[in-house]
């Protein structure tokens, strides 16, 4: 698909200038607002340590957001729990993630099935066999890192919902779409299939042919699977409430199964080519000791490139728009919503053509991995 | 390590992992099995019949232009007869007409030739009855004067000494 026709529009333009004009006046308008409070709180004493607390309060907050959980948050104090499974000493356990309460400050023992344990921010740990000064059963190290040990946590946490719900549609649709597929046959494509049939030949000629040449076939279902699997994961996670907003694909657990499988891909695939560029690269022999291990290294990096490029570009789009939402409450204004609240639209709308970008960069990387991989001898090499 | 224990968004979450991987892999055997193949196949048969078609349209109107190109060519064929028919016909008229005009040519010149030999015939007839009639008229004019000479004796005595001298001299 050509993008340049989004960047050739004259609205997107206009759109971004506006939003530059909005961004430098409420900039100076924030900075002024800062030093007015800033001389007014200089006043009152007790002010100045308040508000590094708040600036905590607000990136925990954030984190939090964009962190997995044990409950679906819907609005105010309702919540859907999800079913916790813990593969514990005792082996496997499992409740309602509100069977003991919504209690996570790690004050508190619970006690399934004999096995005692703790919960504290959003994770269950075996409890110290007393209480540490500050009221908990976790214990932490001269660096600060907790040094509880945990069971095995395979829930059914908020983003494994989100993951199945994704994965039910991708094959509703997708299953629909073969359908009629087959009932048409020949004919030209109609609903559904009309808008999603450019998109996978898209992704076949723009994606899987020039990187894989004339081997695509073998190679097209894992690149739609991931393809699709992305961008829609990417969409949902900009959806606030039910049934997105679980930050999948900005989760670094999932990332790295994607990589892994791209990773695992390139390696069953490759060719005596590919292992030939690996263990005896074109450069002087007395270079080898030096090369070897940089190629071995290279053959991991890349997957680990995929894997941190996808979580960080989804996940700082959602730190973006929550830190723009939370100016309201830095600021303890709700007249700067006028300003934050139009640049959250204009985020989440370039979020809409990232999370694309995203799914696309992705699958294209994944093919040119696989390419590499597959490809034939060439003379030039 | 230490990095990636101190925060939490980094460090990957096994539950999710295996649940991520697990569903991952469901999706895809499911997915190529029951959509993708059908999918790419049937794009790959739409494109083929696609193109089908067109190259057989290419290949009728190839067709078409041929016969178009033919149906020309027997055209300035039959043209081409024509105008050797028209050429020949001309070309066996003025034959006819020139072999006429020899033959009424050579059949005036015999019959100018035939009238020449009466003219001549007829002149001749003409000529030797003129002279009959000459001769005739002339001895009866002979006979007369002759008869008047000799009425005289002495004038036919000078006659006959006349002769006889003429005689002499032989």
């Amino acid at each position: 698909m050509d993008l340049s026709h989004i960047f050739n529009s004259k609205k997107f333009f206009s759109i971004a200038i506006y939003a530059m004009l909005i961004f430098f006046l409420s900039f100076s308008a924030f900075s002024q607002e800062h030093a007015t409070s800033d001389t007014a709180h200089a006043t009152a004493a007790e002010s100045h340590d308040a508000k590094p607390e708040k600036e905590e309060d607000i990136s925990k907050m954030i984190l939090h957001h964009i962190a997995d959980s044990h409950e679906w948050h819907f609005f105010g104090h309702v919540a859907v729990p999800l079913p916790v499974i813990l593969w514990t000493d005792n082996g496997m356990v499992s409740f309602l993630s509100n069977k003991f309460g919504h209690n996570d400050h790690g004050t508190e023992l619970l006690d399934v099935n004999g096995t005692k344990l703790v919960y504290y921010h959003g994770k269950y740990f075996y409890p110290e066999a007393v209480k540490s000064a500050d009221g908990t059963y976790i214990a932490y190290n001269n660096k600060g890192d907790i040094i509880n040990s945990k069971p095995l946590d395979i829930s059914i946490t908020k983003n494994v919902v989100s993951l199945l719900i994704s994965v039910t549609v991708l094959l509703v649709v997708f299953i629909g779409i073969a359908n009629s597929y087959k009932k048409r046959e020949g004919k030209a494509p109609k609903g559904l299939q009309s808008i999603l049939e450019p998109i996978i030949i898209f992704v076949r000629d723009d994606i899987a042919k020039p990187q894989l040449g004339h081997k695509y076939r073998g190679f097209m279902p894992y690149l739609l699977t991931v393809f699709f699997f992305v961008w829609l994961n990417n969409l949902m996670g900009l959806i606030p409430f039910f049934p997105g907003g679980a930050n999948l694909t900005g989760n670094i657990a999932v990332t790295m199964m994607l990589a892994l499988c791209t990773f695992v891909l390139t390696t069953v695939n490759g060719n005596k080519n590919y292992w030939g560029h690996v263990f005896t690269p074109h450069v002087p022999w007395w270079l080898y000791p030096l090369m070897i291990p940089v190629e071995i290294i290279g053959l991991f990096t890349k997957p680990i490139a995929l894997m941190i490029r996808l979580f960080a570009n989804i996940t700082a789009g959602h730190i973006l728009i929550l830190s723009l939402i939370s100016l309201i409450f830095i600021l303890k204004s709700v007249l700067v919503a006028g300003i934050a609240v139009p640049f959250v639209l204009f985020i989440s709308v370039i979020e809409l053509v990232v999370g694309f970008i995203q799914a696309f960069i992705f699958t294209i990387l994944s093919a040119l991995f696989i390419g590499m991989a597959v490809e034939e001898k060439h003379a030039e090499h | 390590m230490t990095l990636l224990a101190l925060n939490p968004l980094v460090s990957p979450d096994p539950g999710l992992f295996i649940w991520s991987t697990v569903a991952f892999l469901i999706l895809f055997f499911l997915l190529s099995k029951f959509a993708w193949k059908p999918i790419v196949k049937a794009l790959d048969e739409r494109e083929r019949s696609i193109e089908d078609a067109l190259s057989k349209a290419e290949m009728a109107k190839a067709e078409m232009a041929k016969l178009i190109s033919e149906n020309e060519d027997l055209l300035k064929e039959a043209r081409l007869e024509r105008d050797s028919i028209l050429k020949e016909a001309k070309e066996i008229k003025d034959q006819i007409i020139n072999d006429a005009k020899d033959q009424a040519k050579t059949e005036g010149a015999k019959l100018i030739e035939k009238a020449k030999d009466e003219i001549t015939n007829q002149k001749l007839a003409a000529m030797a009855e003129i002279k009959n009639q000459v001769s005739s008229l002339s001895l009866a004019i002979a006979e007369k004067v002759l008869r008047n000479q000799l009425e005289d004796q002495d004038k036919q005595q000078a006659l006959v000494n006349d002769l006889l001298k003429e005689v002499k001299l032989n």
